[in-house]
């Protein structure tokens, strides 16, 4: 394997890519986006979505936040050769939901909130607290990676240029129709 | 923010190699080894160690008590002292003035002058506690990996290095690379193809 802070720097692209595909695919392709085991659940922008600029030389930057903001700036700025550097994301299984930011260079989490968990009312509950909230994070974690390895399966073939690159092209043109 | 916030940041790690058995004696070892050494009554700025999760300003690790289920659940705490830079203005003038008083001199020297200065900031270190920050991890031994409840950059170098020292294993951050390298599966062909990407442009 490649020297890991090498890896970083020369692959950031790569988690870009997968939030910018990630957007499209929330609302184009929506039915590729599964899990291993078929369990529902939706996935949806929330309020923050960060895209950037790195084709021209100076690095250009747009955030578009708010629970109900336009993504007209969004589009606009793909059209000009952006890509997602980060998303604020809402995950919901059931009833439950979970809601963080996803950076694409690291898919590091930040602000994850998770489902309501169980009062702790003495000390010795905070073993089965800290269990059941390791449980919820790793609902996250598990259905990040498992999208990450859908991107990744169409990015390594030739359909992510034949098809997949030409389709956001397309989405990216209409959501700039819109 | 720790792993019991209301909204949490995590770095996730694979955990690289094996440790000597019985397992928790050796994690045992290596947490006391390391154990965060208090330095509010000694001179140096800044210190850096593992805690206890439950009681992080009295760290123990006796009777497995960083075991919580399957996961090992400790943390780090990065102790610093900040002194403001104001004060010790006050004080490098008011030492200046009384070395020139004594010895009857208008100037001193370059080298005398960086010596007051590291008194003054000795002297202030011994008065002024260390800030301490806590930052909580859990480590599932037999999955290999490891979440760090925190996306600071010198936390995260920080637990690095003290992680390699501490256990003898190597912690991998993971990013988009080593994701893709390490947890979807690749073949050689798709790593070959992986190793040489570029970026897509998505737009005509």
């Amino acid at each position: 394997m490649l020297d890991i802070s090498v890896a970083y720097n020369r692959y950031k692209f790569l988690g870009d890519e997968f939030l910018t595909w990630l957007w499209f695919s929330m609302e184009k392709d929506r039915d590729r986006l599964t899990t291993p085991d078929k369990e529902p659940f939706s996935i949806e922008i929330g309020n923050r979505i960060v895209l950037e600029n790195r084709i021209s030389e100076a690095v250009e930057s747009i955030t578009i936040k708010g629970d109900d903001a336009g993504l007209e700036e969004g589009f606009l700025s793909l059209k000009k050769g952006a890509v997602v550097t980060e998303l604020n994301l809402i995950y919901k299984v059931g009833n439950q939901e979970w809601k963080f930011n996803i950076k694409g260079e690291s898919l590091c989490f930040s602000g994850l909130k998770h489902p309501d968990t169980g009062v702790v009312e003495s000390g010795d509950q905070v073993d089965g607290l800290v269990i059941e909230k390791l449980f919820l994070f790793e609902k996250v974690a598990d259905i990040v990676d498992g999208l990450f390895k859908i991107f990744i399966d169409l990015r390594l073939t030739d359909k992510w240029r034949t098809d997949v690159i030409p389709a956001i092209d397309r989405w990216i043109q209409s959501g700039l129709k819109n | 923010m720790g792993l019991l916030s209301p909204s949490v940041s995590i770095t996730r790690y694979r955990v690289e190699g094996k440790l000597e058995d019985p397992v928790i004696e050796t994690v045992t070892r290596g947490l006391k080894k390391y154990t965060l050494r208090e330095i509010d009554k000694d001179e140096a700025e800044k210190t850096s160690g593992w805690t206890s999760f439950n009681n992080p300003f009295k760290p123990d690790f006796d009777g497995s008590s960083f075991l919580i289920g399957n996961y090992f659940v400790f943390s780090l705490r990065i102790d610093k002292k900040s002194i403001p830079s104001k004060i010790i203005q006050k004080y490098y003038a008011l030492e200046t003035s009384k070395k020139l008083a004594e010895s009857n001199r208008e100037f001193l020297s370059r080298n005398e002058k960086k010596l007051i200065k590291e008194h003054v900031i000795n002297v202030l270190s011994l008065r002024i506690p260390a800030t301490p920050n806590i930052y909580d991890l859990v480590w599932n031994y037999e999955k290999n990996y490891l979440w760090f409840f925190s996306n600071l950059k010198t936390a995260n170098e920080e637990i690095e290095t003290l992680f390699s020292k501490s256990f003898k294993l190597t912690l991998i951050r993971l990013f988009p690379y080593t994701m893709a390298d390490l947890t979807c599966s690749l073949s050689d062909a798709d790593r070959d193809v992986l190793s040489k990407i570029s970026p897509s442009e998505f737009t005509r």
